[in-house]
């Protein structure tokens, strides 16, 4: 106790490499070269606004409801790509089938493909002349150009998020974990829901942050999806380039601002989340 | 709950992992079964418990045929090399799971399964540490964690694959000791694997020994090592020599001397001996014996091993002496085996 109480706490655990001055330096170069001088820009720009023009900008209905449909739709994406994103990878890990290396190849093409084109593709088949539009429009299912559309284009984009996060994870449970708890009585909806996917849920949190983020801002595919109706299918990021090509710069800055502030507070809740059951699955330690 | 293997056969693809087996383990036994990688021992034990299915053959637990019955339905304990515990889990946690999961007609009421998980937990030692992950505790004491895991089904049959193979020496050894207190305390039927010959030998009241999918041979430990039934047991289990030898109006002869040992009642012909280091005498002259030149000599602990070179057809053997006898490079010793065993091919 003695020895640990004299030990003046340090940042710098002893290593063989050294080098933790240089590293730190140029990390927080870097992160203020490339993510803190301009968001600052925007948070100081919305500020010369003054509060109450800004807060009347941000609270202005047609503002509030693109900000719900943005985090709404982006939200109920990740949470689809969670189900299943999580089913993909497992069958990506644990079955092996002729098609194997395709199917993995194929999960990355949301990465590769311009956003547009995506959203080209996706309009074309759910518009209600479209080969899946037109089955679902007698049964007055409309998908195209409401929320509906915007929240599968965001589960294209999102999946490989998910999948390339649990995938590695997922390799790693030992089979014989599954056996243990075969051993001990347990049946297989018990040994899922009781031994694998609580043991996956750092995993799975961390590609439903990723997939959420990259929900929020993405505007390539859900443009040609949406519609873009005032104050129905119409997405926070689409409101501010209609704003910017109105020349309206200070409302432009103060959705971004507002947009801003919420991702952050929610991916730092997530990440918290995220820190706390990795500690507690004996990851950390 | 006495557990009878039947004419097992186990095929993975073309290939025979276990060809015939069959076995008897008795009520309350702590039984090992010992073997090289690839002899079929892992594979038997899970065959046991139900993880994998036979080709061919049946596995009775008492009376009852367990063949046909699923993993869950055999209620045994199984404890892996790797602990393969519930990371997510405390200790507490992953010992009453297998009574949690169970259905509510058969379920303990929670205080119950608290009580009985608190009664394993202080009987594997680990009192005070039952909130801990198993991220946070060291090898052997998340093998106890798995142990006691196991046993908190009150399983028919405790199934252990190389309990004791991750852990290093010193605490392997504690452990050993350890399990055969827990044994001898609470009667389960033990079937353990093992590679290790020490460990089987001191802690099972039976060995079973493998080789190439077929079991060589079933004893206590004593018979084991003192009488092996085939050459593959003989080189097995312990050290020991083998020389080509002829047999010879009741002598052995190597080449055109006798060794002074006789052989009455062996038939006549080439035959291979085997004798363990420590089972000869030295001899003073040698009118009969096997003589050789000492070609290396350490001492190991108690004892000095002495290898002997006897002469280009036979190679080298190696024998044991007491310490305090020295053997010097070069020189020259005579001995006979006291107990050996002959094997023809």
């Amino acid at each position: 106790m003695t020895a640990s109480t004299r030990k003046r706490w340090q940042f710098r655990q002893p290593s063989v490499i050294p080098g933790f001055g240089l590293a730190l330096g140029v990390t927080l170069s870097w992160l203020i070269l490339i993510i803190l001088i301009p968001l600052s820009g925007l948070l100081w720009r919305s500020s010369a606004l003054g509060w109450e023009t800004f807060w009347a900008m941000a609270t202005d209905q047609r503002t509030l409801n693109a900000l719900r449909i943005s985090f709404g739709t982006a939200f109920a994406a990740a949470l689809v790509n969670v189900v299943f994103g999580v089913i993909l990878a497992w069958v990506l890990v644990r079955y092996r089938f002729p098609g194997k290396r395709i199917i993995d190849a194929m999960v990355d093409l949301p990465f590769a493909l311009p956003t547009a084109v995506a959203g080209i593709a996706l309009t074309t088949l759910y518009a209600p002349n479209g080969w899946i539009g037109s089955l679902l429009t007698p049964l007055g299912i409309k998908i195209a150009f409401t929320p509906i559309g915007i929240v599968i284009a965001l589960v294209f984009v999102g999946l490989p998020f998910v999948v390339r996060t649990v995938q590695p994870i997922m390799e790693e449970i030992d089979k014989e974990v599954e056996e243990a708890a075969a051993t001990l009585g347990a049946n297989r909806f018990q040994t899922i829901s009781r031994v694998l996917l609580p043991g996956l849920t750092p995993a799975v949190l961390t590609g439903f942050a990723l997939a959420f983020a990259r929900g929020v801002g993405e505007y390539g595919s859900v443009i040609f999806i949406a519609g873009n109706l005032p104050y129905v299918s119409e997405i926070a990021p689409l409101l501010i380039v209609i704003r910017l090509e109105e020349f309206n710069y200070p409302a432009a800055t103060a959705i971004a601002a507002v947009m801003l502030v919420i991702s952050f507070a929610m991916l730092l809740v997530i990440n918290m989340i995220q820190a706390w059951s990795r500690r507690r699955y004996g990851y950390g330690t | 709950m006495e557990v009878r293997v039947q004419n097992i056969h186990k095929e993975f693809g073309r290939f025979p992992a276990l060809d015939d087996v069959s076995l008897d383990i008795r009520s309350g036994e702590l039984i090992a079964l010992l073997g090289p990688s690839g002899s079929g021992k892992t594979t038997l034990l899970r065959l046991v418990a139900g993880l994998e299915t036979p080709t061919d053959g049946t596995i009775y637990f008492g009376d009852e045929d367990a063949s046909r019955k699923t993993v869950q339905q055999r209620n045994i304990g199984f404890v892996f090399q790797h602990y393969a515990l519930f990371r997510h889990m405390t200790v507490l946690d992953n010992i009453s799971f297998g009574l949690k999961i169970r259905p509510a007609s058969r379920r303990p009421t929670s205080t119950d399964i608290k009580r009985r998980a608190m009664e394993l937990i202080d009987l594997v030692q680990l009192s005070g540490l039952e909130k801990r992950y198993p991220a946070q505790l060291s090898g052997g004491q998340r093998q106890r964690v798995a142990l006691a895991r196991a046993m908190a089904v009150e399983p028919n049959v405790l199934l252990l694959d190389e309990p004791f193979g991750a852990l290093d020496a010193q605490v392997r050894k504690e452990l050993r000791r350890w399990l055969r207190e827990i044994h001898d305390r609470t009667g389960h039927t033990t079937i353990f694997v093992t590679h290790d010959q020490e460990e089987a030998l001191e802690l099972a009241d039976r060995v079973v020994v493998m080789s190439k999918g077929k079991i060589e041979q079933v004893g206590t430990p004593d018979e084991i090592y003192d009488t092996p039934v085939s050459p593959f047991v003989f080189g097995f289990i312990g050290q020991s020599n083998i020389l080509s030898v002829r047999v010879e109006s009741g002598q052995l002869w190597i080449e055109d001397r006798s060794i002074g040992v006789s052989a009455a009642g062996e038939p006549d012909g080439p035959a291979q001996l085997y004798f363990r280091p420590h089972d000869i005498e030295l001899l003073e002259d040698c009118g009969g014996c096997i003589a050789g030149i000492v070609t290396a000599s350490r001492r190991v602990a108690g004892t000095r091993h002495v290898e002997l070179d006897i002469g280009a057809t036979q190679g080298k053997v190696e024998i044991e002496l007491p310490p305090e006898k020295t053997a010097t490079d070069r020189s020259r010793i005579a001995f006979r085996p006291t107990r050996w065993k002959l094997f023809r091919s």
